[in-house]
């Protein structure tokens, strides 16, 4: 799938806001006042700038508001609703303890699932999509909200939480790789069954339908080097998750280690997620010869 | 609006002979046509005369070289276009409801009044039958010709679709392919018709037919003596002037 900036820079920075209001809302850190105020503006700042910058990639922003209809089917309906009462509740829970020094534990619970739900609904947007064997799969959600708490935790300033949340998503990590490259070939697709032709003989793909290129290539055949990719997830995993851990085991950890950890954490998490779409194959390649004997420039 | 119909009255679609296909592009450019000033946006084109080409079409003729285990191989050309399945997963992921399945007749339509462009039905579908255009960032897919085949006010033999209408070698058909009498059902039947990525539980309603085997290429060496080349150097006349050329 074409690695789109609008929506690498969503999920990351939505799911890192969204984690941290999981744990503003939990009460930890319990902040009030002039702290709070600063922990608030990261979370929302994060989850709205990230929510904002995907509705760069609509074609008629101007009717996103349709977009809220179809709950009882669509993933993505779900997520903005689940966006936007979480960012309402939380927004109560954030006036209460910035200006009058209070919460409501039961409150603030709400927010917190809510704005858990929201990553999870996110994650399911992609993990749906039979046509993207990768993403089709029961870690695809668990990597992204794994990922989510764990930035949530590190910004959150909830050390030991971070150190194990940090642990235990960069093993996910690991396992959706692993997991993801096997699952084309689990999906059973290929050039034979997209075209039915398996019968006839062995199937090249030809000639391209046009000689330019078009909206589904653009969109959803992006090749990307097994060398490059791999150095890639070194990076991610180094900088996502085991410098920041690194950092974070440090004893009595300053704030300026924390600070290099959430930004090693956040560039870390851009390169996972640019993987994460660049390495997901859509099965329409098929069409064009993708994992198969190609003749000619198509 | 965008769950999906349990059943639908009729299954409209199309029935595409891979035999007789002659990879044409006569329905691409008949499809684009008819639609680009019809239902919905125009289906825009960038750059149509530049050093990059692009734009939008629904219907598009990939072509393909089979090579079976003994003889020669076979380029089979082969038209894909939305395919109208019945579990349509565009049309279930679609946040607007713009996207849906008809009960009538079961054609799966963009309301593009109501597209926000999102692009996530493009992605949901298998079989790339789905583009956004760019100019009007709305998504445009096969309507079945929705304009064409209920419309009065065309003469009764063109109330069909565009690229059906259109195809010189008779490799696109029409018809309710829900009703097992209809000539499209019979073809399907008679013809093992298929579908595409069944795995993947869309169930489509068009349908493919496989290309017929090809006969045999037979050994006959009754002209052959007659083909063999006669003389490697030319003799008489020929010879003469060959020589005397040669030696200018
Ligand atoms: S072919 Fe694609 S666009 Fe058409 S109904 Fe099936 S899934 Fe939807
Ligand atoms: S692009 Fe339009 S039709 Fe497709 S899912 Fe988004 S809103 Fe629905
Ligand atoms: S039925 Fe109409 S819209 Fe669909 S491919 Fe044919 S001409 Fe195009």
């Amino acid at each position: 799938m074409h690695p789109a900036p609008s929506v690498i820079i969503f999920t990351t920075f939505s799911g890192l806001g969204f984690g941290l209001l999981v744990f503003l809302g939990l009460g930890l850190p319990p902040v009030t006042g002039w702290v709070a105020f600063v922990f608030f503006v990261i979370a929302f700042a994060l989850a709205v700038g990230g929510l904002l910058a995907s509705t760069f990639h609509l074609g008629h922003p101007e009717r996103a508001l349709k977009a809220f209809r179809q709950w009882r089917s669509s993933w993505l309906s779900r997520e903005g609703i689940a966006a936007v009462a979480a960012l309402i509740v939380m927004g109560i829970v954030a006036l209460l303890a910035v200006f009058f020094d209070s919460r409501i534990a039961a409150l603030g619970w709400i927010g917190a699932a809510l704005s858990l739900a929201t990553v999870v609904t996110t994650a399911m947007i992609y993990t749906q999509l039979k046509s993207v064997p990768r993403w089709h799969q029961a870690l695809t959600p668990l990597h992204l909200v794994s990922a989510s708490l764990a930035g949530g935790a590190l910004l959150a300033g909830q050390i030991t939480s971070a150190q194990i949340l940090l642990a235990l998503a960069g093993l996910i990590q690991i396992a959706h790789w692993a997991r993801g490259d096997r699952r084309f070939a689990e999906a059973g697709q290929s050039i034979a069954s997209a075209t039915g032709l398996s019968e006839a003989g062995r199937i090249r793909a030809f000639a391209p339908p046009h000689t330019g290129t078009n909206y589904l290539l653009r969109e959803m055949v992006h090749v990307v080097g097994r060398k490059h990719a791999q150095r890639l997830r070194i990076i991610a995993l180094g900088l996502g998750y085991a410098l920041p851990l690194g950092l974070i085991l440090v004893p009595g950890a300053s704030h300026g280690l924390g600070g290099l950890a959430v930004l090693s954490h956040l560039l870390g998490m851009l390169a996972s997620r640019w993987l994460f779409f660049a390495q997901a194959e859509h099965v329409v390649g098929l069409y064009y010869g993708a994992r198969g004997e190609r003749i000619g420039a198509c | 609006m965008t769950s999906l119909p349990e059943t639908t009255q009729r299954k409209l679609g199309l029935v595409i002979d891979l035999d007789t296909c002659v990879g044409c592009h006569a329905c691409v450019i008949a499809c684009k046509g008819w639609n680009d000033a019809q239902y919905g946006a125009p289906l825009s084109d960038q750059e149509p005369y530049g050093a990059n080409p692009t734009g939008t079409f629904l219907n598009r003729v990939h072509s393909y070289e089979i090579t079976p285990p003994h003889g020669q191989a076979q380029l089979v050309h082969f038209p894909k276009s939305c395919l109208h399945c019945e579990d349509a997963p565009c049309v279930t992921v679609c946040p607007t409801g713009a996207s849906y399945k008809r009960v009538e007749d079961g054609i799966v339509l963009v309301n593009e009044a109501d597209c926000i462009g999102c692009g996530l039905c493009a992605w949901a579908c298998p079989y790339g039958a789905r583009e956004m255009d760019k100019a009007a960032g709305v998504m445009k897919k096969c309507t079945l010709c929705v304009d064409r085949i209920y419309n009065e006010n065309l003469p009764p033999e063109d109330r069909e679709p565009a690229c059906v209408r259109t195809c010189p070698a008779g490799a696109r058909h029409f018809g309710d392919l829900g009703d097992p009498d209809s000539d499209v059902s019979q073809l399907v039947a008679a013809r093992g018709g298929f579908d595409l990525m069944p795995d993947l539980g869309t169930k489509p309603v068009n349908k493919y037919l496989p290309p017929r085997p090809k006969d045999q290429w037979q050994e006959t060496d009754i002209l052959a003596p007659f083909l063999d080349p006669i003389a490697d150097t030319p003799q008489g006349f020929l010879g003469w002037l060959d020589r005397a050329l040669e030696r200018l």
